[in-house]
């Protein structure tokens, strides 16, 4: 059974500057149980709209979306969700940003510390602990956001660019970390990104989505062995046909 | 050292004036009376030692504590209402619906307006000036909760409820934190409010407090005690104030790189 499925996800978005806007039309994608699905697609084709949607942040317009055979109704912990932006709580400091999860279910304090030490150090925020969410970077506030997601152990986790913001020893670590917790934990993880790249070092599977309305465009499996070299015939051939295919999408006319 | 002095020119070259044109005799002194006998009024009012105030010689703290007391009763019952009926109709279209016209339509009346339905509710004594205060407070903490709490960053709700926050936990833990800097906002809005028609009431529906001494010294024409209980209401509440703000730098101290400080 798959862990994430979609069935004709359609959605429309009111807007009153652009009259109706179809934002997803008509997809269907299932992601099985441990996936490591990387998504890309052009700005604005409705990468975030989709992670929305398997959150339970949106609702589709039409069509059904299904969380280990259940549909979705409403978000819930066993979904973690890195955002696009940190939407972190700027009056918490980052350790009680990383374990608000457990706070929310009545953990003590020493118990939830004890617990987001371990996240602090994996993203690298040692000695910052005591920080505002204002007292940091962008690319340090991101690391919280995921941080906290991490921490949540959820069985599923979405993220949405999550690596933009940082620097590329940063991001090397941190793609690192994760595809090792991956491997360790055995979840299901869908990440959209724009750098085809790091869909490639990551993802045992690569979906490319069109142009809004958005569609997935080409989904395959990719099973280069880790740790991956980037240099290797097989990840330049894998890479060669997604920029092709990335290419054609960019050459369409854009529908307004 | 130069901010120092900069704080004081201005006080100090009116106060001079001031003193000079009432020692001038271009007024007669008992209309404006001068800032030393405005002292000097004061100074017996608070430590009594030579009955110049005559009764009030001496009774300063009793009065002000009076007032304080309303203000204290009349802005805490105000703050829990407001921020309350704030929350519930900025969260609940349900709330919104059912309460905001009636609220709405409350709201310009002015306060002062309900002290002949205060005294006969009330009858002459610290409830009816408590329920003034009240309705001068109640309004700007609803109007800044409201706004605070609608102007929530939605993603904040929706990291917390990806969390697995509850209802009841979204409203404690995410919204009413977020919306905190406007209830402040709307607070000491509330307590300026609240000694105004504490003063307003004191003057015509209670026999006791700083208002009450103002309005009595007017019959007495002694303008200089007139003067000194103003500037008891000022100072009493400057220091409220104060209070308010010390109470939000601390709950509020992640805002403090984030919020402009004023450059020069
Ligand atoms: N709440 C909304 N109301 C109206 N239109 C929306 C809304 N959310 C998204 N859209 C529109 O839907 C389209 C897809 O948005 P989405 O954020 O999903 O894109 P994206 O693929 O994540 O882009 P990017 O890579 O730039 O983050 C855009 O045209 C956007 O303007
Ligand atoms: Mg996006």
């Amino acid at each position: 059974m798959a862990s994430i499925e979609l069935r004709n996800i359609s959605k429309i978005f009111t807007d009153p500057k652009r009259g109706e806007l179809l934002t997803l039309d008509n997809i269907s994608l299932d992601i099985e149980v441990n996936d490591f699905l990387c998504l890309l697609g052009p700005s604005g084709c409705g990468k975030s709209t989709l992670l929305n949607i398997v959150a339970g942040f949106e609702q589709p317009t039409s069509g059904t979306a299904l969380v280990d055979g259940i549909p979705i109704e409403r978000p819930g912990s066993d979904r973690g969700v890195v955002f696009q932006h940190p939407t972190l709580m700027p009056w918490l400091d980052v350790i009680e940003n990383i374990n608000l999860s457990l706070r929310l279910r009545g953990m003590s304090r020493s118990e939830r510390h004890e617990r987001a030490k371990e996240f602090i150090d994996l993203v690298g925020l040692k000695g910052f602990e005591h920080h505002f969410p204002s007292e940091l970077s962008g690319g340090m506030n991101q690391r919280v956001g995921i941080a906290r997601a991490l921490l949540m152990n959820p069985r599923v986790i979405l993220m949405d660019e999550p690596f933009a913001a940082l620097d590329a020893q940063t991001k090397l670590e941190m793609q690192e970390e994760l595809v090792a917790i991956w491997e360790r934990r055995r979840c299901t993880i869908v990440f959209v990104t724009h750098s085809v790249d790091e869909a490639l070092v990551l993802g045992n599977r690569i979906a490319v989505m069109t142009r809004r309305p958005g569609r997935i465009r080409e989904i395959f499996d990719f099973d280069l062995p880790r740790p991956r070299d980037i240099t290797s015939p097989l990840f330049n051939d894998a890479k060669r046909h997604v920029l092709s295919l990335i290419r054609e999408e960019s050459t369409k006319v854009a529908t307004p | 050292m130069k901010t120092r002095i900069e704080r004081f020119i201005v006080p100090v070259v009116v106060l001079l004036g001031w003193e000079l044109f009432s020692r001038s005799g271009y007024l007669p002194k008992a209309l404006l009376p001068a800032p030393s006998s405005v002292v000097h009024a004061l100074s017996d009012w608070v430590i009594g030692y030579d009955e110049t105030t005559q009764s009030y010689s001496g009774h300063w703290a009793k009065d002000a504590i009076a007032s304080a007391l309303r203000v204290f009763a009349g802005f805490a019952l105000a703050s829990l209402v407001g921020v309350a009926a704030g929350v519930a109709i900025g969260w609940s279209r349900m709330f919104e619906k059912a309460l905001e016209p009636l609220l709405q339509m409350l709201r310009p009346i002015p306060p002062v307006s309900w002290i002949p339905l205060a005294i006969i509710w009330f009858g002459i004594a610290d409830k009816p000036a408590i329920f003034l205060v009240f309705l001068g407070a109640f309004f700007p903490v609803l109007m800044n909760t409201i706004h605070g709490v609608k102007t929530v960053d939605k993603n904040l709700i929706r990291a917390g409820s990806m969390m697995g926050a509850t209802e009841r936990q979204l409203l404690t833990s995410f919204v009413l934190p977020a919306a905190l800097p406007s209830i402040f906002a709307g607070l000491r809005i509330a307590i300026g409010s609240a000694w105004m028609l504490t003063v307003t009431a004191e003057m015509v529906a209670v026999k006791s407090g700083l208002g009450y001494v103002l309005w009595d010294s007017y019959y007495f024409l002694r303008y200089d005690i007139v003067m000194a209980a103003m500037i008891s209401i000022g100072f009493l509440g400057f220091l409220s104030d104060l209070g308010i703000k010390g109470i939000m730098a601390h709950t509020l101290r992640w805002q403090a790189t984030t919020t402009v400080q004023g450059r020069f």
